[in-house]
This record gives C-alpha cells, sequence and structure tokens, in this order.
C-alpha cells in the first residue's frame, strides 16, 4: 500500500448550536462541537438520533433551521455543497452505478475540470491507496460491499478534501475486513491530515477509531469526551447506559458530608461515593456500576448486600455471573475465572477495590 | 430496477431445485389453454390479415400479389409512411423536452405536492380520447382560446391557422400522450438512490453536470419506455390524427380506414395496415433494444 500525497494543514470545524427540522420535529437539537484540526471524531448514538441529519447538514445537502458552521473559523453556511470540498461517503457508498471504479474515483476531479494523464494518475493513486487497482474496469455492482465501501473512500479522497465525513463506513463489513478498514482510515486520515467525522452506532469502533466521541440521544449531544472519558465518566444516565454494560441500583442519598455522600441501596447497604453536584439530602438516585467492578463476598458486612446467584457463564477468561438484589435488581457481575465457588461464597455482593461507580439523580 | 437476490445457501439449494423445476413445468402447462386462447384472439386474425393483403381485388376472389405492387410502387406510399414516423418522432420529441423537466420538478417536491401532480398527470388518462381531442379544437381552433388570448394581447392580428396544421396535431398529440411518458419516467427516476445527486454536489459537480453525467443515464430505462409507448401510441392515433389533422394530413392510420370503410378495398388497406404494423415494430423494437442495454447501469 503506497502513501497518497503530503499531508496538508489540517482544518478546524466548529458546530455551533446547530438545529435542524423536518416538519415538527427536530432532528437535530442545538449540537455544538469544537473539533481540532485532524481530529477523529465519532458520532455515536442509537437509530434515528440525528447523526445522518448532522453530517448532511455540514456536507451542504440540508440547511439548519439555527446555528453555523465553521471551517478554519469561517462560516460555510452560504456555500453549496459543491464548493465545499468535503469528502463524504455515504451510509449506503451512493456509488453511480453506470460508471466503472475508475469512473467513479475520477468524478471529483473531472467535476473540477481536471482531464487526462493527471486524472488517470490521481485514479490510480487513489485505487492503489484502497488496494483496489486490478478493479478499476469493474462496475460497482461487480464488487463486494467491502471492495464498494473502498471505491467510496477513493472517491471522497481523490478530490483531496479538507474534511472527511464517513456514514456508518463499516457497517456492511465482516469483523476482519471492518478492522482492517478502521486502521485504513485511520492511517490516511493521519498522512492526508484529514479533519474526520465518523458516524456509528458501534460503541467498540468510535473507541477504537475516534480521538473524541460525541455521544447523541434525540437529536442533542449528551456528552463530548474522550473514549476513556467517556466510558469512566459518564456525564448521563443515557451515556451511562449507552456506553458498555452497566448494573443500574436503585438508592437514597442518606448522608451528605464533604463532598461524600452516603448511599443507602434499596439493596441494603450503605456506600460512601462522592457526590454529585447539585444533588440534596434524601435524594432518590441511580447508582450506576460496571459489572467488572462488583464483586462477590461470603461475608456479610455494611457495605455488602446479600444476593441470589444466579447463573455463571464463562467469558474468555472471565466468568459472567448473575444475580439477583433483595429489591429484585438484577446484576451482572464480572470476575476472573477462579475455581468453582459454592453457593456460599456468592451469597453477597460489594464493590470491588477500584471501582468508581457514579450517581445520577432519579424521580421517585 | 433490478435488486440481486443473494445466492441461495448451498444446503438448501438441491431439494428445492428439484421440485422447483417440476412445478416450473406444471405452471407452463397450466398457462396453456390460456396461451392458445389469446393465440386464437390475437394470431389468428393476424394471419387473416396477412391473408387478405394477398388477394388482388376488393372482392377477395383473385390471389396475387398485385394490393402489394400497388402500395409498394406508390411513391405516396412511402410519403405517408414517413409522415407517421415524423409524427412519432416529433411527439416523442415534445412529450421529452416537457416532460423530463416535468419528472425532475416532480421527483423534488414536497410528498404532498407529488400526490396532486401524480393526479394531474393520471387525470388525462381517466378521460376518454375523443373528448381529450374535441378540447383541443377548442382550444386550437379559429375562434379557439390560444388565438383569443394571442389577438387580445396583440401579439397576432390574424388568427393562427392551427387545426388541420401538424403543429396543432403535435400539440394536441403531446398533452394527450404525456402520461405515457411521465408514468414510466417517474418510476425510474424516484426508485433512484437520492444520495447519488448528493454524491455527485460533494465531489463538486453543478447541478447541470449531475443532472447530464448522473440522472439522465440513470433515467434511461424510463426514458426509451416512455419513447416507446409514445411512439406506438401517437403513430396510430387515429381519433386525434383525423379529427385535429383533419383530411388533408394524410397518416397510415387514416389511409386504412378510407381503404376498409370508405373505399371497400379490403386487401389494400390489409397491406397498408401490415405496412403500419411492420414500421412502428421496427422503431419500437430498436428503442427497446437501447432499453435493454441501458437497463443494465440500474439495479439496487
Ligand atoms: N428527509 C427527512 N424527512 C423527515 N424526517 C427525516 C428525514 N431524514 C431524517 N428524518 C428524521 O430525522 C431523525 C434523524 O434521522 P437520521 O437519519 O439523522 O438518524 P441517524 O442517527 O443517522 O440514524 P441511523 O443510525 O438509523 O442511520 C429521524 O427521526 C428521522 O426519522
Ligand atoms: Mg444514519
Amino acid at each position: 500500500m503506497q502513501d497518497v500525497g503530503k499531508s496538508k494543514a489540517a482544518r478546524a470545524l466548529d458546530v455551533e448550536d446547530l438545529s435542524v427540522r423536518y416538519g415538527q420535529s427536530l432532528a437535530v437539537d442545538g449540537v455544538t462541537l469544537a473539533i481540532e484540526p485532524g481530529e477523529v471524531v465519532a458520532l455515536l448514538g442509537p437509530s434515528g438520533c440525528g447523526k445522518t441529519t448532522l453530517l448532511r447538514v455540514i456536507a451542504g445537502f440540508v440547511r439548519q433551521a439555527a446555528g453555523r458552521v465553521r471551517v478554519d473559523g469561517a462560516t460555510i453556511d452560504h456555500l453549496p455543497s459543491n464548493q465545499r470540498n468535503i469528502g463524504i461517503v455515504f451510509q449506503n457508498y451512493a456509488l453511480f452505478p453506470h460508471m466503472t471504479v475508475a469512473e467513479n474515483v475520477a468524478y471529483g476531479l473531472r467535476a473540477r475540470g481536471n482531464r487526462g494523464p493527471e486524472v488517470q494518475a490521481a485514479v490510480t493513486r487513489f485505487l492503489d491507496t484502497v488496494q483496489l487497482g486490478a478493479f478499476h474496469q469493474r462496475l460497482p455492482r461487480q464488487l463486494s460491499g467491502g471492495q464498494q465501501q473502498r471505491v467510496a473512500l477513493a472517491r471522497a479522497l481523490a478530490i483531496e478534501p479538507s474534511i472527511l465525513l464517513l456514514d456508518e463506513p463499516f457497517a456492511a463489513l465482516d469483523r476482519n475486513l471492518r478492522l482492517d478498514m478502521q486502521i485504513e482510515i485511520k492511517r490516511l486520515q493521519r498522512t492526508l491530515g484529514l479533519t474526520t467525522i465518523l458516524v456509528t452506532h458501534d460503541q467498540d469502533e468510535a473507541m477504537s477509531v475516534a480521538d473524541r466521541i460525541a455521544v447523541m440521544n434525540k437529536g442533542k449531544v449528551e456528552q463530548f469526551d474522550t473514549p476513556v472519558a467517556i466510558y469512566d465518566r459518564p456525564q448521563t444516565l443515557f451515556v451511562n447506559g449507552f456506553i458498555g454494560t452497566t448494573n443500574l441500583m436503585n438508592g437514597k442519598i442518606a448522608g451528605l458530608q464533604n463532598g461524600m455522600a452516603t448511599v443507602a441501596l434499596d439493596a441494603g447497604a450503605s456506600l460512601s461515593l462522592p457526590a454529585p453536584a447539585g444533588i440534596g439530602l434524601g435524594a432518590p438516585v441511580h447508582m450506576s456500576v460496571r459489572p467488572e467492578q462488583l464483586a462477590l463476598s461470603s461475608v456479610p458486612g455494611p457495605d455488602t448486600w446479600k444476593i441470589e446467584p444466579g447463573l455463571a457463564l464463562p467469558i474468555g477468561a472471565q466468568l459472567v455471573h448473575e444475580a439477583r438484589t433483595a429489591d429484585g435488581t438484577f446484576l451482572k457481575i464480572i470476575e476472573p475465572r477462579r475455581a468453582v465457588m459454592s453457593e456460599a461464597a456468592r451469597a453477597y455482593c460489594t464493590l470491588a477495590a477500584d471501582a468508581r461507580p457514579t450517581l445520577f439523580p432519579r424521580s421517585p | 430496477m433490478r435488486t440481486m437476490t443473494p445466492p441461495s445457501p448451498d444446503g438448501a439449494t438441491s431439494p428445492a431445485d428439484g421440485g422447483g423445476k417440476r412445478s416450473v413445468t406444471a405452471e407452463w402447462q397450466l398457462a396453456l389453454p390460456l396461451a392458445l386462447a389469446f393465440a386464437s384472439i390475437f394470431l389468428a386474425p393476424l394471419l387473416m390479415l396477412v391473408g387478405v393483403s394477398f388477394f388482388n381485388d376488393d372482392k377477395i376472389s383473385q390471389p396475387g400479389f398485385g394490393q402489394w405492387a400497388k402500395f409498394l410502387g406508390d411513391p405516396f406510399s412511402y410519403k405517408v409512411i414517413a409522415d407517421t414516423m415524423l409524427l412519432g418522432v416529433k411527439t416523442v420529441g415534445a412529450t421529452i423536452l416537457i416532460g423530463y423537466p416535468l419528472a425532475l420538478v416532480y421527483l423534488d417536491a414536497s410528498p404532498r405536492v407529488q400526490k396532486v401532480l401524480i393526479f394531474v398527470i393520471v387525470m388525462p388518462l381517466l378521460l376518454s380520447v375523443v373528448v381529450r381531442t374535441f378540447a383541443w379544437i377548442v382550444v386550437l381552433g379559429r375562434e379557439g382560446v390560444v388565438n383569443t388570448v394571442l389577438m387580445q394581447l396583440g401579439i397576432i392580428s390574424e388568427p393562427l391557422r392551427l387545426l388541420q396544421t401538424e403543429l396543432g396535431l403535435v400539440i394536441s398529440l403531446t398533452q394527450i400522450e404525456m402520461p405515457l411518458m411521465l408514468l414510466p419516467l417517474i418510476s425510474v427516476m424516484s426508485r433512484l438512490d437520492p444520495n447519488l445527486r448528493d454524491a455527485s454536489a460533494a465531489l463538486g459537480a453543478s447541478r447541470w453536470r449531475t443532472l447530464f453525467t448522473v440522472i439522465v443515464p440513470l433515467s434511461m430505462p424510463g426514458l426509451v419506455a416512455g419513447c416507446l409507448l409514445v411512439f406506438a401510441s401517437s403513430t396510430t392515433a387515429f381519433i386525434s390524427q383525423s379529427v385535429i389533422g383533419g383530411v388533408r394530413l394524410i397518416y397510415l392510420p387514416l389511409l386504412i380506414w378510407q381503404q376498409s370503410l370508405v373505399v371497400f378495398n379490403w386487401p389494400f388497406a390489409a397491406v397498408v395496415s401490415i405496412a403500419l404494423l411492420i414500421s412502428v415494430l421496427t422503431v419500437v423494437s430498436a428503442l427497446s433494444w437501447l432499453g435493454r442495454r441501458s437497463g443494465g447501469y440500474v439495479h439496487g
């Protein structure tokens, strides 16, 4: 695989307070994202949360009801999409079905008035980059999904855009190819200095490819942060539930002191945890804790609660225990695989040593 | 638009396939009575027509090639064939010029406007050709709407002659045949992936470039189907041709009518019918060959 072009100055992309209205409903609702030059940002969220719509505004296909899009500080809202120089790979690739692979890749260059050997050279270069040099005379329908996806990528890159928008580019690929393409995109994006937005609803993909993740829900950005921060310090209950697996336990604030809250769990335990801002004494809360942050125990204590152990499923080197608390909440607990444990050894549950549960206010 | 059917998994193929083949044979046999009925209804009259054309006299008693010789030896016949085909070509041209932009407007319209447009497009089909043709007489006549408006605006001082001219006939046929152009065109165009236009724009193409490099090539199957229907329908539109064109503009259908119902020379009418059939079929099969070729581009 050969390198494409020289790396250009990457551009900053700012989305400011952007809203998009379809009829009565807001598909994008006051989204603000400040994206650094050369950064990869993943838009992560459930189906219908407005990810594609946001991309379509940036590309200029849809007009926003409010807000601005800036590239390097200058608004681009007045520019039609054919003057924005933004590369986009569509969710369904949208290759031109009546053109060969080479014609597809050459399309943007020809539209810019380039002709002849210059175009040929660029087409060869970009097709080699995505390892499809041998396929230049094929029609899109004669290619596999993964190959079509790579043609779409080559076509978008051939116009040497300053910003690259990828709408679920890996959705149709199998696991291995998906990993290859993720690495490939990351590498191309680095060498070309491309500010990139990647839409996905696969959190692992977002975690592995993106520098920062914007978690979206119902048209709003719930949290915009690094993958680690999103995983470890989810700021809303939605982000918490959407990223990774988590257990939610109900409780009440039984005491507040020096920024620490004493939480009385309905399951029957009392825990001392960092208090969230603006929470009052007696307020009902959710405690969110990851399965690997719970531990099994055989001894009762003030910070342990009784459980009714259920199935234990081995997953790799770990064992996933299912359990039911006294107040009827089902828990998932992940522990390293050890020797067979008796029922008695699994009678109680507690927080693991390094656990960082998060508290969220709850409506009673 | 063709969708690609995924190959069925290997295990399931062989038994299902065997059953499939048997049932295909059975289906073919089931369709046989219907096929025979169609053959007798459509094929038999056609054969009779061919048969009748090989008689020299209008009593259909002396077999011979006389009528064919008469038709093929007369330069007037070729002029009528050419005029008829030209009428078809002109009508097709006019329906494309007006229909294609209309289809584009339809494509861009909101769903509610689309419903209204479809109704307007289909409505002419719900009216009898006779009614539509007579409406055009009212519009195009010496004291018709067009002339009155143009005179009042002072654009013309003498009424234009529109009835009994080819121009008037093409105008009215364009309106009468428009649904046949628009319906296939719209059905193909609305199945095009809307992302293709956006993709083209994002790659830097202007709207015109997108139109001519993406939308037109991909809508070819619909366009060809529309041309085919409009051509076949306008070249054989006896009522419109004779009512608006009058007796001075002679096309093949009028010639057939004169020969069979005025002169009662059935063998000659049969010859003209076959000439019409062959001319239309030639153009139509050329068009549909084009359509099949371009149809290969379109897929899901
Ligand atoms: N052209 C449109 N007209 C009306 N509503 C639309 C249109 N396009 C999208 N929407 C609505 O806007 C919302 C956001 O859609 P969008 O396509 O941005 O979702 P998404 O996050 O990309 O979802 P997915 O993950 O399924 O692709 C949805 O509720 C959708 O129904
Ligand atoms: Mg989407």
